[in-house]
């Protein structure tokens, strides 16, 4: 065992590294599975009811929710940058884009508090104050604010874990730990941050935008 | 098929450390396997001890034991607890946990964290879901069926969801950590073609793991959500359509019978040629159709709501998809029987159960096409026929498969032999009472008992009874070798490094096997079914 670097069960860090990948792939799927299902129910209702759903989306905060879409784009970018950086062992470099990518997810967060809050001041929220459109079906109205708190509930707890992630390989890389050990686990949770970006992609246009 | 260095008898995993800590917090696969093992056979006792209940109740026409409302609990704790915390996980979680590193001859599974992490999230959505169950009761059925679930059950069935959301996270890692150990932890020589076929299996039932039960958190969620804000992501009167709930439950819930299935597949692979002295007849089929099942089971789920108002013509599609799962499903039943002919047949205790597993599973899996043909389903939808059916699938060949497989694999799990005469004893008394318990619910069903009811006509009480009868004799058939098992932790660990005579990896290490598994390792030749070829350490030859 003369590799620091490499856990006991395996043969080399080649294998230990083709290991990691593949797991975070394989997790990344199940994701993708997790709000398949919710993609599902919501376009099944929103193939029902297509005139409610246009109805209910327009009161939703398009301008944050476009801010927020452009946070977690250059975030996405950062956390690239951060993966760049970390195997060449520019360990400042490192700190800072991991940084960098910590801060515009607590905005995007940030945002998503704003933005709930005023849904409240709107009476948007369903079982607690939900006064449906005009015109609309109050009903499947209702339903596409469910969706629509569901999906970007999940999505903000998925942000809030990789916000943590990051934030903790932020630490240990400007406490000095070994670069090349972290660089591992920053590609994959780079991975992880990538995926919850493309998740709001599709988020953003499928409530925000329904005509 | 393998050359090793003289196994020099030393530590085994076993010796590692005798305290609870060194239990509790051991990264080692095998000590991890044992830790599920005690966790899923409490869980097996509580399910089977609501089965024994329902049985006794159902001695008299007018129920003997229980009210209504109890019954109805009695049928969810039973229900949901086999399906959730003892099916899902049995095979893979204690014998693959144990097995699939040595089979593909690695220290470990490539996460070692990760699979302990894994059996606590599972302890954790198991206490949450007993305490859901014995503080609260919940009486929906395991399928949660909205508006029932949403509208009118105790609340106590959020928490409940919650257990079953939390252990389906120990699936997931469970289902993650076995694809890739099998994709990069193989030793040189191993390539996917010599895989043993129990290997196969898992891989399959981990692509089903990872794939199916994210969408069950997700629906669990939802019903979760409408129980407790009263929205109506599920309700008619509100917009919401309860047959998507079905659709969602079932995408995942058809699935997961593959999940039960599929490694008990695997295991009668490993059994049927070893005791029959011969190579497996079709290996590349046997190993192929696990993938085909796989595949195909997220295709069927609609046969699950012939009745429920989907469109007649999906209802045609799912029937004759699900027709269609019966071919690689036969193609395995074939090749077993093949791989028997002109074999040296010895009934040990495994190849018994093995055996019982292909009856049982072949009458288990053809009763499935009548069920899966939609004129029948109408008439014997949610009848005691269906009950029949899936015990025969999931008692008769997932429980049977694990038995067997644990006799099987009980000299290098724990180092010891069982008694062989209590072994073929009880397992002969498992196929009688089995038979004797689910044979009888075929016919109630086909004449129209309802399943989840606690009271039934007067005329059909004899088959009633016959079916008690034959579980109480399921039930001693289950305790014996709970009993001889832990009777054999009695004397010292002497079992042979391979007491069968077996071809695959995990034997040419000692039982139990040390911390690390192999002490050089081994290289890899051929397949694991090189039975033509007598080994030299063959005690069963000549």
């Amino acid at each position: 065992m003369a590799d620091a670097l490499l856990a006991p069960q395996f043969e080399d860090r080649a294998q230990q590294h083709e290991s990691a990948a593949l797991g975070m792939w394989v997790f990344l799927t199940s994701e993708v599975m997790l709000f398949g299902g919710l993609f599902t129910a919501y376009t099944i209702y929103r193939t029902l009811y297509p005139h409610d759903f246009a109805a209910a989306s327009p009161r939703l905060y398009e301008s944050i929710g476009a801010t927020n879409t452009a946070i977690l784009i250059v975030s996405s970018l950062t956390m690239a940058l951060a993966v760049r950086a970390a195997p060449t062992g520019a360990r400042r470099a490192t700190t800072l884009w991991l940084s960098l990518t910590v801060l515009l997810g607590l905005a995007f967060l940030g945002f998503k508090a704003l933005e709930y809050g005023l849904d409240y001041t709107e009476h948007l929220v369903p079982a607690v104050n939900f006064i449906p459109p005009p015109g609309a079906d109050p009903g499947p109205a209702e339903l596409f604010m469910v969706f629509y708190f569901i999906m970007t509930g999940l999505h903000a707890v998925h942000v809030t874990c990789g916000i943590a992630m990051i934030a903790g390989l932020a630490a240990a890389s400007a406490r000095r730990r070994p670069i090349e050990r972290l660089a591992n686990t920053i590609e994959m949770t780079g991975l992880y941050w990538h995926l919850v970006d493309m998740i709001w992609i599709f988020l953003f246009p499928l409530l925000y935008l329904v005509k | 098929m393998t050359t090793l260095p003289a196994a020099v008898r030393q530590e085994s995993y076993l010796a590692e450390g005798r305290t609870i800590r060194s239990w509790l917090l051991s990264v080692d696969h095998k000590r991890i396997a044992i830790l599920y093992l005690v966790a899923i056979t409490g869980l097996f006792v509580i399910g089977g001890f609501a089965a024994m209940l329902i049985r006794v109740h159902l001695l008299t026409p007018q129920g003997a034991l229980v009210s209504k409302e109890e019954y109805n609990r009695l049928f969810t704790l039973h229900g949901t607890t086999m399906v959730w915390f003892f099916l899902i996980p049995s095979i893979p979680t204690v014998l693959g946990n144990f097995l699939l590193p040595l089979m593909v001859g690695a220290r470990d599974l490539a996460f070692p964290r990760l699979n302990l992490a894994s059996w606590y999230v599972f302890v954790a959505g198991g206490c949450v879901a007993m305490a859901a169950m014995f503080a609260g009761g919940v009486d929906t059925g395991w399928t949660f069926y909205t508006p029932y679930s949403t509208r009118f059950a105790s609340p106590a069935v959020v928490l409940l969801l919650l257990g079953i959301f939390i252990a389906g996270f120990s699936s997931i890692f469970t289902g993650l950590n076995f694809i890739v150990t099998t994709h990069t932890m193989r030793v040189p020589g191993l390539t996917w073609l010599r895989l043993p076929l129990f290997v196969w299996s898992l891989y399959a039932t981990s692509l089903v793991l990872v794939l199916a039960t994210p969408v069950l958190a997700i629906v669990l969620v939802l019903l979760g959500v409408e129980r407790l804000w009263g929205v109506g992501i599920f309700d008619p009167a509100l917009g919401g359509d309860p047959v998507l709930f079905q659709h969602l439950f079932w995408f995942y819930s058809h699935p997961a019978v593959y999940i039960m299935i599929l490694p008990g597949m695997g295991v009668v692979s490993e059994i049927i040629p070893c005791f029959a002295r011969r190579p497996i007849f079709g290996y590349r089929f046997v190993a192929m159709s696990s993938l085909a099942i796989a595949v195909l089971s997220f295709l069927v789920w609609g046969h699950h709501m012939f009745v429920s108002g989907q469109s007649i013509y999906a209802s045609m599609a799912f029937s004759i998809l699900s027709f269609l799962v019966a071919v690689p499903s036969a193609i395995k039943v074939f090749n077993w029987t093949f791989t028997l002919r002109k074999g040296t047949i010895r009934l040990r205790t495994p190849m018994l159960y093995a055996l019982g597993f292909v009856g049982l599973f072949t009458i288990g899996g053809l009763t499935g096409l009548f069920v899966a043909s939609l004129p029948v389903d109408v008439h014997v939808h949610d009848t005691y026929f269906i009950i029949a059916h899936f015990h025969y699938i999931m008692v008769g060949g997932a429980v049977m498969a694990y038995l067997g497989g644990m006799h099987f694999w009980w000299p290098k799990i724990s180092g010891r032999m069982y008694p062989e005469g209590w072994g073929v004893f009880s397992a002969v008394l498992m196929f009688i009472g089995f038979n004797l318990t689910f044979f009888p619910q075929f016919i109630l069903g086909y004449e129209g008992m309802p399943r989840r009811y606690a009271t039934y006509p007067a005329e059909f009480q004899v088959l009633n009874v016959l079916s008690t009868a034959g579980a109480s004799i399921l039930g001693v058939a289950y305790v014996a070798p709970l009993v001889y098992f832990l009777w054999s932790l009695r004397s010292p660990p002497t079992a042979a490094p391979n007491p069968w005579g077996a071809r695959g990896l995990e034997w040419q290490t000692t039982s139990p096997p040390p911390p690390e598994n192999f002490v050089a390792p081994p290289i890899v030749a051929d397949t694991p079914y090189d039975y033509d070829h007598p080994a030299p350490e063959d005690p069963t030859h000549g």
